[in-house]
């Protein structure tokens, strides 16, 4: 696990725009500093071409907490076209897959990922997610780091049904840098990965992972209350950044006047105006609390805690600050924040009504994602708590999508959403059930029955052990 | 454990709570040697061991456990772990797996830093594991030293057997602590058995590291029974390569016994493994070339390995092996989701279970007392309230040696406290 790393990456959401992409509308308060800034490292992704297809038969799970029994799923344009009981008109000449006794679930979206930042091989030249070079790194972007070359990404797909991922940096700085949200299809380049319009967030980092790092370098912060404090001459920083850029634009904004760019504080304005999210790494409950009260005080939001194993213990808090939590099923005690978790964390945090998520922040991990909450489902009803299958599967699309700032196209099954779906060879919360076919964006991506659509990544390409079924 | 708790039972004058009879009735019983569920059949335990299974009457007197609806099977021994030495492995004076800065290797013996109160025993005992083999992880040397089987019971004697295997790391990162590397790791090796050789032929006259030699004599004697075929010597190695000269080392050291740990390019070549009657305790679900030493690997590893012939249990090595054992039984039912994935190799429902039970018993040398419900051997085995291998299921009763297991941890008493948390009644609603 990612604890040998000192990554532990937290998670970002995403707000509401801005990002390089899709400049945001602007409003009163957006910062004039966008337009000394060019859009940078664009998306080229593309669809791959898909055909017009019906899933027939199939036992349906929305994404938002739906099921529909017997249902059918049309895909086509890359877009989901209908969903609905078998009555669902569709056209006569589409592509028809038999879904009996198996069952079909948005594709699976993992808010917390280091997949090409520290990919495999896992050898020292291919660490590429934690600057960790001064605890604030607001200037680094997570996806100038991505190797898409990682094999790590056909795994996600192939056995975990992942279709979209959220790579973060590490979290062994305070301000670990921004997150880029991917696709999970095989590219040459980072850029044809790169989720089109998705906002960016940025990773923050609490508790021993910072103070550990530079405490043990005799530097700041080497404790709790040192985090806090760097934290907040930071946002005080990045307020008088955005003081000054806002003064230049209030005088007309003369090029030659323009304030120098700041990369980092770039960043941190962006957090300032709404336009970028913050992922939060944290595990204890008391500093989540502080957190909060740290956005409070500077005026920004955080979209989830990630690793978040205390949620339980303050769920009604994160609730009411309309914050997600994003989770493992059962992690506990590989560090000493990590000695409190307990198997029913998600569950309490969603039977609290506040925003609960399954991430992976693991190379394994993000293979079974719906394992995981098929655990939780477990001890759920152990306890009295019973949560239906098909609201589960809101932890892994719909809520990450949510905090990530994508669910307007992609994270469930309706309507004009991205075509990214999954197929499953049984009931996805069993622990006997595989992906069968995946859709991103309406093309066929993986296949079980076809041996070439398994993907082969170059570094795999003539290696022992090539195409064949991991 | 119970021998102990039978001890002092007796000298309490009490009845020792295993002298009883049990039996565990209309549950959907797995034997654990790779069979097929029984329906509808009894567990009778007498005096802490099983005594019957299948359609049998339970004896007059015989507290009954209605298992209707229920699975039992034997208790899981987890095939390789490192639980009990550490609480939290980010807190070094927990973590007592690996000694970098100990002049000793292959004496070193874990059995005196096992913690039967460890958090990871009670986390793993809930979920079903009963037994583990324990090893250390190397420090300065190849040789981590001396693991033990124990048992997984809320008593003060945890260990069943001590120093019994010694682990050495070859592959990767025993390259790593023998200098550098490969080539230099099997040097290591082999001068240690050879004057491991030389201590057995002449204790008195061994010269540790005054002479040319370079283990101490407490380390010599340690690998004298591994050399002599005595004790068991589990190696770690990943590579098909690393592998096949493991398999080599008993040319020059014929009486080794060897078993195989991690071996996640077994598959490329379990005929020789399986020629060699070498066993393999492996990784269930690798599939990632996460070292250079694994780019072959797949989850159709131990399938594969298995319909070679070679004997396989499944372990944690370098996996949470410290605390999460328990996920073992979500390991095995995804080799049974393989036999449904063309291309890949899995395990049907009863050899996954196998891999849990039967194998790893059968790999300790400890097929008489453990590993399956069969008349005679010890009475570990645990009640599902459902199918043991998926995933929303889990143990209602563990029992160890026929006793009664307590099921709640340091977590459930978090979970608990703050299940119903009502923050009016602090401190009451904090209390325990």
């Amino acid at each position: 696990m990612v604890f040998s790393k000192p990554a532990l990456a937290l998670t970002l959401a995403a707000a509401l725009a801005a990002c390089a992409d899709k400049p945001p509308p602007r409003t009163a308060s957006s910062a004039p500093r966008k337009d000394a800034v060019p859009t940078a490292y664009p998306s080229t992704y593309k669809p791959y071409p898909g055909v017009a297809t019906v899933i027939r038969n199939a036992t349906i799970f929305d994404g938002e907490g739906g099921r529909i029994d017997n249902g059918v799923v049309f895909l086509s344009g890359g877009k989901v076209s209908a969903i609905g009981g078998a009555d669902t008109p569709v056209p006569a000449d589409a592509v028809v897959i038999d879904g009996a006794g198996k069952y079909v679930t948005p594709g699976v979206i993992d808010i917390h990922s280091h997949l090409g930042n520290y990919p495999s091989p896992a050898v020292a030249a291919h660490q590429d997610g934690n600057e960790m070079t001064g605890p604030v790194h607001p200037d680094v972007w997570a996806e100038h780091s991505v190797w898409p070359q990682d094999p790590g990404f056909s795994r996600a797909l192939v056995n975990g049904g992942v279709t979209a991922l959220q790579v973060l940096p590490g979290s062994g700085d305070l301000f670990g840098g921004r997150s880029v949200t991917l696709k999970n299809v095989p590219a040459r380049t980072m850029q044809a990965m790169k989720f089109p319009g998705a906002p960016y967030s940025l990773k923050m980092a609490c508790g021993e992972n910072p103070k550990r790092v530079y405490g043990g370098r005799n530097q700041m912060p080497g404790s709790r209350m040192g985090n806090l404090a760097l934290n907040r001459q930071t946002w005080a920083n990045a307020q008088e950044y955005k003081r000054k850029w806002a003064a230049w634009k209030a005088k007309g904004a003369k090029p030659t006047d323009q304030p120098k760019r700041d990369i980092g504080l770039e960043t941190l304005a962006g957090v300032l105006d709404g336009d970028i999210q913050v992922q939060n790494h944290c595990y204890r409950a008391d500093e989540m609390a502080v957190v909060i009260d740290m956005a409070k005080e500077f005026g920004y939001k955080v979209a989830a805690f990630h690793h978040a194993v205390e949620s339980y213990k303050i769920a009604d808090l994160l609730r009411e600050n309309g914050i997600c939590s994003a989770m493992w099923a059962d992690w506990w005690g590989f560090k000493m924040e990590s000695y409190d978790a307990i198997d029913e964390n998600i569950a309490l945090v969603h039977q609290a009504g506040a925003c609960a998520i399954v991430h992976s922040d693991d190379e394994n991990g993000i293979q079974r994602l719906n394992q995981e909450a098929a655990k939780v489902l477990g001890d759920a009803r152990r306890i009295g708590i019973n949560i239906a299958p098909e609201v589960a599967w809101t932890w892994l699309s719909y809520n990450p999508a949510k905090a990530m700032g994508i669910a307007d196209r992609t994270g469930s099954l309706k309507p004009g959403k991205m075509a990214d779906v999954v197929l499953w060879n049984g009931d996805p919360l069993s622990v006997y059930a595989r992906p069968e076919k995946v859709w991103i964006d309406g093309a066929l991506m993986y296949d079980m029955d076809d041996p070439k659509r398994r993907p082969v990544s170059d570094f795999e390409l003539g290696q022992p052990g090539e195409g064949d079924a991991k | 454990m119970k021998r102990c708790f039978i001890a002092l039972a007796l000298s309490l004058g009490a009845v020792p709570v295993q002298a009883e009879t049990i039996a565990i009735t209309g549950g959907k019983v797995a034997i654990g040697d790779g069979s097929a569920a029984l329906e509808n059949a009894t567990v009778i335990v007498r005096d802490g061991r099983i005594s019957a299974v299948g359609k049998v009457t339970p004896p007059a007197g015989a507290r009954i456990i209605d298992a209707t609806g229920k699975w039992v099977t034997p208790g899981l021994i987890a095939g390789f772990s490192r639980i009990g030495l550490v609480e939290v492995d980010g807190v070094a004076p927990s973590n007592d797996t690996a000694a970098s800065g100990s002049p000793f290797s292959a004496a070193i013996d874990v059995a005196p830093a096992i913690n039967p109160k460890a958090g990871a025993i009670a986390v793993s005992r809930r979920g079903g594991i009963t037994r583990a083999v324990v090893a250390p992880s190397t420090g300065r040397d190849l040789f981590a030293g001396q693991g033990a089987v124990i048992d997984l019971g809320a008593d003060d004697n945890a260990i069943m057997r001590p120093r019994a295997f010694q682990f050495v790391e070859l592959g990767e990162s025993g390259a790593a602590t023998a200098g550098g590397s490969r080539a230099a790791a099997h040097v290591q090796f082999r001068n240690a058995l050879l004057e491991a050789r030389d201590y057995a032929r002449n204790p008195a006259g061994y010269g540790g590291r005054d002479r040319d030699a370079l283990l101490m004599r407490l380390d010599a004697a340690a690998l004298v029974p591994v050399v002599e075929g005595r004790t068991p010597l589990f190696v770690h190695v990943e590579r098909a390569s690393d592998i096949l000269q493991a398999l080599e080392l008993r040319r020059e050291f014929p009486a080794l016994k060897l078993v195989l740990v991690g071996v996640s390019e077994g598959w490329l070549v379990a005929d020789r493994i399986a020629a060699a009657k070498v066993p393999v305790i492996a990784s269930a679900l690798n599939d990632l070339p996460a070292e250079f030493e694994m780019l072959a690997a797949t989850q159709s590893n131990i399938g594969r390995m298995a319909k070679a012939g070679v004997v396989v249990a499944i372990g944690m090595i370098n996996d949470n092996d410290a605390r999460q054992a328990r996920l073992e039984t979500q390991y095995a039912g995804n080799l049974v989701a393989l036999t449904r994935v063309p291309g890949a190799t899995g395990l049907d429902w009863g050899a996954a279970l196998a891999a849990m039970t039967a194998r790893p018993a059968e790999i300790l040398g400890l097929s008489q007392e453990l590993g399956t419900l069969s008349a005679g051997k010890r009475a570990d085995v645990v009640i599902w309230d459902g199918d043991p291998l998926d995933l929303a299921s889990a143990p209602v009763t563990v029992m160890i040696d026929g006793v009664d297991q307590p099921l709640a941890t340091r977590a459930t008493r978090l979970r608990d406290r703050y299940l119903n948390l009502d923050e009016s009644q602090k401190p009451r609603g904090l209390a325990r």
